[in-house]
């Protein structure tokens, strides 16, 4: 559904991105993930057809971004990163004006816009002049005005940047609804978000792809160790000193709180080791509180691709 | 030119929601009052003179000064106007943003300019338009040619075209509305003037500034002769100006 071919853009004489290149399919949510300032909107802009890039292409369901830029923006439903809208109209006035540059006939007009304004829950103040909302509402008539004329491509750049998590879970259970049916690409550098909404990331970094796979697979791949996480009562020093002579232990390091010690324990992750350490618990007279192996988040993976010079192609498979 | 009308909408709408609209439209016709006021005081003044001089007055037709006096006077108001209505056109769009979400629309960017311009165009012509009723109550009482109303409005008209067109170019130029009511202004006022230098320099010279100035060829209208030099050259100017701002549009898509 979307195409992109070494996509390079310089502003003056800084490159913004360098050789970009990555493919997305019909139907799936694709998380773009990168730092502040790595690129993630200026790529999002050239797919949108704001701005054409320096040099490669880029082509959305077919179509050339340059040569048929129009027919392209007819399909893409876009909100952009700081979600700017006429404050002046009123969230109705908007709505109708947006859909009628998205060339929603007039006749569609009150049915398109009802059913957007339902979608984002908007009934309330769609009277009301955009510039006196608060930012949550903003980001909705934003994302409702994406969703005008029914677009098979949506591409959201930071949807929940600046909100309170009671509108961030809102605009998610938005957005998961929305993925039913449609091609869905979603920047963002809030990390637990992505992994939760798509099911593929596409890591940028300093103008370059970094990597670009599932989560899950991310995480699997770059897993050197895999922790577990214990917390044990009673006389722990004993415990403690068995378990860092069992095998496959690469670290153990003990917190002790009043009573109770907290173990933080890398293994060898071809290993299972959690029933040999709670044997070993039983053994030394400890109470087992807690036993939980420890997923190596995303946040944890993206830390190592962004910060790992060594590896710039790292986890492309 | 598709997108032309949602886009079209939207600026009137905006035109006619914005403060900047009344407070203008409040002084122009304030002002506009005060000329029509204070020409036809004069003219009656003048013509008791001339009661005492048959001869003279046979070849002077009063509701002819009239007209070209008060137009001329609206004329120069409109140097000030003009910036006003169109600075925030593009300026305003690049500053909040929402020029990213309106070139991500299925609009061209040619749309874009001419609903601006239409936009402005119709603004203005609420404007002088509202002039109009003491002018056409004057030719009621007083008899005059329609030619003159005609042709003077129909010249202050395409003056206000150029004018927008120019301001839409200066609004393409920045951020900041106001550099770019500044920037409208010092051109056409620059502009407006510059007819005057045509007889220091040298004949060619002088004939080219006197073509370039937009004043010179709003004088004849004002007097009923309807010219097609003078209407060709502000149609031109106007194009010239909205094409200007259609590129710096795209060459400000391009630098990002």
């Amino acid at each position: 559904m979307i195409e992109a071919e070494g996509l390079t853009k310089f502003y003056g004489p800084r490159g913004a991105i360098r050789d970009v290149s990555f493919e997305i399919d019909k139907g799936e949510v694709v998380g773009f993930l990168g730092p502040n300032g790595a690129g993630k909107s200026t790529t999002i802009r050239i797919l949108t057809c704001y701005m054409p890039p320096s040099s490669g292409t880029a082509r959305v369901d077919g179509l050339d971004i340059m040569e048929e830029s129009l027919r392209i923006r007819q399909k893409i439903g876009y909100l952009p990163e700081t979600v700017p809208l006429y404050n002046e109209l009123t969230v109705s006035r908007f709505l109708r004006f947006a859909a009628g540059a998205k060339g929603v006939e007039a006749k569609r007009m009150s049915s398109e816009v009802s059913r957007v304004t339902s979608a984002c829950g908007l009934e309330k103040v769609a009277g009301r002049m955009i510039g006196h909302l608060s930012k949550g509402f903003r980001q909705r008539v934003g994302l409702a005005q994406a969703l005008l004329n029914n677009p098979s491509v949506l591409i959201l750049d930071e949807p929940t940047i600046g909100l309170d998590p009671s509108q961030i879970i809102e605009i998610r259970r938005i957005i998961e609804e929305l993925s039913q049916d449609r091609t869905i690409l979603l920047s963002s550098h809030i990390l637990p978000e992505v992994a939760q909404l798509c099911r593929r990331v596409i890591i940028i970094n300093k103008g370059e792809i970094v990597a670009t796979d599932s989560p899950e697979n991310l995480t699997s791949q770059l897993q050197k160790t895999s922790t577990i996480v214990l917390e044990v009562s009673g006389p722990s020093a004993e415990f403690a000193q068995a378990v860092e002579n069992m095998d496959a232990i690469q670290k153990v390091s003990v917190v002790s709180l009043s009573g109770t010690s907290k173990f933080t324990i890398e293994t060898d992750p071809s290993m299972d080791m959690r029933s040999d350490i709670a044997a070993l618990a039983m053994q030394k007279g400890c109470g087992l509180l807690e036993l939980r192996t420890m997923q190596l988040s995303l946040e944890d993976i993206f830390m190592q691709l962004v910060t790992e010079e060594s590896t710039p192609q790292g986890g492309e498979s | 030119m598709k997108g032309f009308w949602p886009v079209y909408k939207k600026e009137l709408y905006g035109m006619f929601m914005s403060p900047i609209f009344y407070v203008v439209a409040f002084f122009f016709l304030l002002i506009a009052g005060v000329f029509f006021n204070s020409i036809l005081r004069q003219i009656i003044m003048l013509s008791f003179q001339l009661a005492q001089n048959p001869q003279i007055a046979q070849n002077i037709s009063m509701p002819e000064l009239f007209m070209r006096s008060f137009l001329w006077n609206l004329s120069v108001v409109m140097l000030f106007v003009a910036p006003l209505l169109t600075m925030r056109l593009y300026a305003e769009e690049r500053k909040t943003g929402t020029i990213e979400l309106l070139y991500t629309f299925p609009v061209t960017d040619l749309a874009t300019v001419a609903a601006k311009f239409a936009a402005c165009v119709t603004t203005y012509a609420v404007l002088i338009g509202a002039t109009f009723p003491g002018v056409i109550m004057l030719n009621a009482i007083a008899g005059s040619s329609w030619k003159f109303i005609f042709c003077g409005y129909g010249g202050l008209f395409l003056l206000g075209c150029a004018f927008i067109s120019l301001g839409i170019f200066a609004s393409t130029l920045t951020c900041n509305q106001i550099i770019a009511a500044i920037i409208t202004f010092g051109v056409l006022l620059v502009l407006w003037f510059i007819g005057q230098a045509k007889t220091e320099v040298s004949p060619v010279l002088g004939s080219i500034l006197g073509y370039i100035s937009v004043s010179d060829h709003f004088e004849g209208l004002t007097k009923g002769l309807l010219d097609s030099r003078d209407i060709l050259f502000y149609i031109v100017f106007s194009l010239f100006f909205l094409f200007l701002a259609l590129r710096q549009m795209s060459s400000y898509r391009w630098r990002g």
